[in-house]
């Protein structure tokens, strides 16, 4: 028996086993950092003010009901067109397209816009939309969020639909339903579940989306609920208020900041509760 | 939308051929217009394409290829090139990735062999909760938490304990501004550790357990095992897992803009502040007058998209390869 060639392998096993249970601290420690500084300065800005006072000029008191607003409105939109789209996209590749060649160059582009950097997104709605308008405005914005949207959709959807058991399209097939009904009165509400959270994933995602909607929706200190006219949205303002020299406008920006993540925290926690367990 | 034709009592054979029919026709439609929306995908990746290339065009004949290798960027003389910005891309996104790769992989063996069972799923659910939080929520962490933090405590230290050190004062060394190329590696690498630490996890688990048994067997220690089995089956996976997260890094803006400090020079010291393509375009695209500056913030979009996009296909070509074998072992 050779012990110090045993006593080396054991060593080694201690130190890297050591070191990855520091690479799990290194995650946890920064998303408690982060998450710590943001409700720290975050809480102590938040008011009723924020919801119903429009954002100020510096130095003065204000909210950012407009930015609110804004964020709503071209979310409400942009969900609206993406999620039909995305859904027969999806219902496409798993029911029809399942192995056709086309599906599989569907599914590949799919992939990549789904992580196509945003800011290329909003490039190109400036260079369709924003240009041939000859404005920025809510719809452009709206739009560049509908093209992030539809990708988060097609891919939940398809994963949702495959997870479906055949033995059902089967059972209605054979009672002699016509395809477009088995999808939608058995596959679609057999996935129904994964679907809305996909549409939950999509709305969480495109709610803390800034990159677009800098050059399509721009920004806007009043009022507005005129989608041709240039929109406010929360990304946008906290921004433009984190990069300036402002005391008041950085505690506006971390209430804003808060405000988004907490959106966004509790739309995946919903998600995640209504995902379906995967199948094995 | 449950509508079934089956569901109305049908008496005749004549009324029975209409229903048919009348499914038939619905069935078409219902699958034409599924087909639309797929096309409609494509369409969006080709109008993606066609728009960048058509906004940078003018760009591209006034500069040609100089305009990869040039690092003179002023709006006033209208002389435009890329190089200062591309570097700062890559650098970052390979900075990051320096640190996310083997701190992923980490966390992926932690809760594939180390953690108890219990705290499994919430540990893995919080990593996940990084990839959550918006990019904004990173940069403004990053500039009003990390940057002064890193600065007041590490970055003087450091550059201070370099200096005269030989080539590493070079790339360690610079006034400690907080803000800078390293600083935004920093943030990337926090931002894409959930990617590769999820994807690395999911094909850990797709490791025949006889083989690791079989390990165990001949007396390997839990790192042997990790180290010369799992890792070897699980390589494609793992690295495409990183390409993903390379991907992320590569397009990332707002974290980025907010802690890169947009100077438009490259130079030696990772603590220098820099650009890059995504931060270049958010800062200066709505100020750009000219349709010359505009056109060629639409270029470097353009170089963007195609380092990206042969990244993210090269990572799905991986990943999709595994599934296939994952799918045939079961």
């Amino acid at each position: 028996m050779n012990l110090s060639l045993y006593r080396r392998r054991r060593l080694w096993n201690g130190f890297f086993l050591v070191l990855s249970i520091l690479a799990a601290g290194f995650g946890l420690i920064w998303l408690g950092f982060i998450l710590g500084a943001l409700f720290y300065n975050g809480f102590a800005a938040i008011s009723m003010k924020l919801f119903v006072e429009l954002t100020p000029p510096p130095g003065e008191d204000g909210g950012l009901a407009n930015a609110i607003l804004g964020s709503v409105m071209m979310s409400t939109i942009a969900v609206a067109a993406g999620t039909p789209l995305g859904l027969f996209a999806g219902t496409y590749l798993a029911e029809y397209g399942r192995y056709t060649r086309l599906a599989f160059f569907v599914r590949f582009v799919n992939d990549i816009l789904l992580s196509a950097p945003s800011i290329v997104t909003g490039l190109f709605i400036y260079e369709v939309i924003v240009v041939k308008m000859g404005h920025f405005s809510a719809w452009a914005g709206a739009a560049s969020l509908t093209v992030i949207v539809i990708p988060v959709v097609v891919r939940t959807t398809e994963n949702m639909l495959l997870l479906v058991p055949n033995g059902l399209r089967e059972a209605a097939a054979a009672l002699g339903a016509p395809q477009s009904s088995i999808i939608r009165a058995v596959t679609w509400r057999a996935a129904r579940a994964g679907i809305v959270t996909g549409v939950l994933l999509a709305i969480a995602r495109i709610s803390g989306e800034t990159a677009p909607l800098l050059f399509t929706a721009l920004n806007n200190q009043f009022w507005s609920t005129d989608p041709n006219a240039p929109m406010a949205s929360l990304p946008a303002v906290i921004f433009q208020f984190a990069m300036s020299p402002y005391a008041d406008w950085h505690r506006l920006a971390w209430a804003g900041a808060l405000l988004i993540t907490a959106t966004v925290l509790t739309l995946s926690i919903v998600a995640r509760i209504l995902q379906p367990k995967r199948s094995q | 939308m449950a509508d079934i034709a089956l569901a109305e009592p049908m008496s005749s054979d004549a009324e029975r051929a209409v229903a048919v029919r009348r499914g038939g026709s619905r069935d078409t439609r219902f699958r034409l217009f599924t087909l639309a929306a797929a096309l409609i995908v494509l369409g969006i990746f080709a109008g993606v394409m066609a728009s960048l290339l058509i906004g940078a065009w003018p760009a591209m004949a006034h500069f040609g290829w100089a305009f990869l290798y040039t690092e003179a960027w002023n709006p006033v003389t209208e002389k435009f090139g890329a190089l200062a910005s591309v570097y700062g891309t890559l650098v970052t996104s390979l900075l990051a990735m320096l640190v996310a790769v083997p701190v992923g992989i980490g966390i992926a063996i932690f809760l594939t062999e180390i953690c108890p069972r219990p705290l499994r799923r919430p540990i893995g659910i919080a990593i996940e909760l990084l990839a959550g939080i918006p990019s904004i929520i990173y940069g403004i962490w990053g500039l009003f938490i990390f940057a002064p933090w890193f600065q007041e405590h590490i970055q003087t230290a450091l550059v201070d304990a370099l200096a005269g050190v030989p080539y590493l004062q070079d790339y360690f060394g610079g006034p400690p501004y907080g803000i800078g190329i390293f600083t935004a590696a920093l943030i990337l690498s926090i931002m894409v550790l959930p990617f590769i630490s999820a994807v690395t996890r999911d094909v850990f688990e797709t490791v025949p357990h006889v083989l690791k048994e079989a390990a165990y067997g001949l007396g390997c220690t839990t790192w042997e095992v990790m180290w010369r089995v799992v890792l070897p089956f699980a390589r494609s996976g793992v690295v495409g897992g990183a390409m993903l997260a390379l991907g992320r890094a590569l397009g990332e803006t707002m974290a980025v803009t907010f802690v890169i400090g947009n100077a438009h020079h490259i130079q030696k010291s990772i603590f220098a502040p820099g650009t890059t393509i995504s931060a270049t375009i958010a800062n200066e695209f709505t100020e750009a007058v000219g349709d010359l500056y505009l056109s060629a913030l639409i270029e470097m979009g353009l170089i963007l998209f195609f380092i990206t996009f042969v990244v993210l296909a090269s990572a799905q070509l991986m990943l999709r390869a595994l599934e296939r074998r994952a799918g045939s072992a079961t």
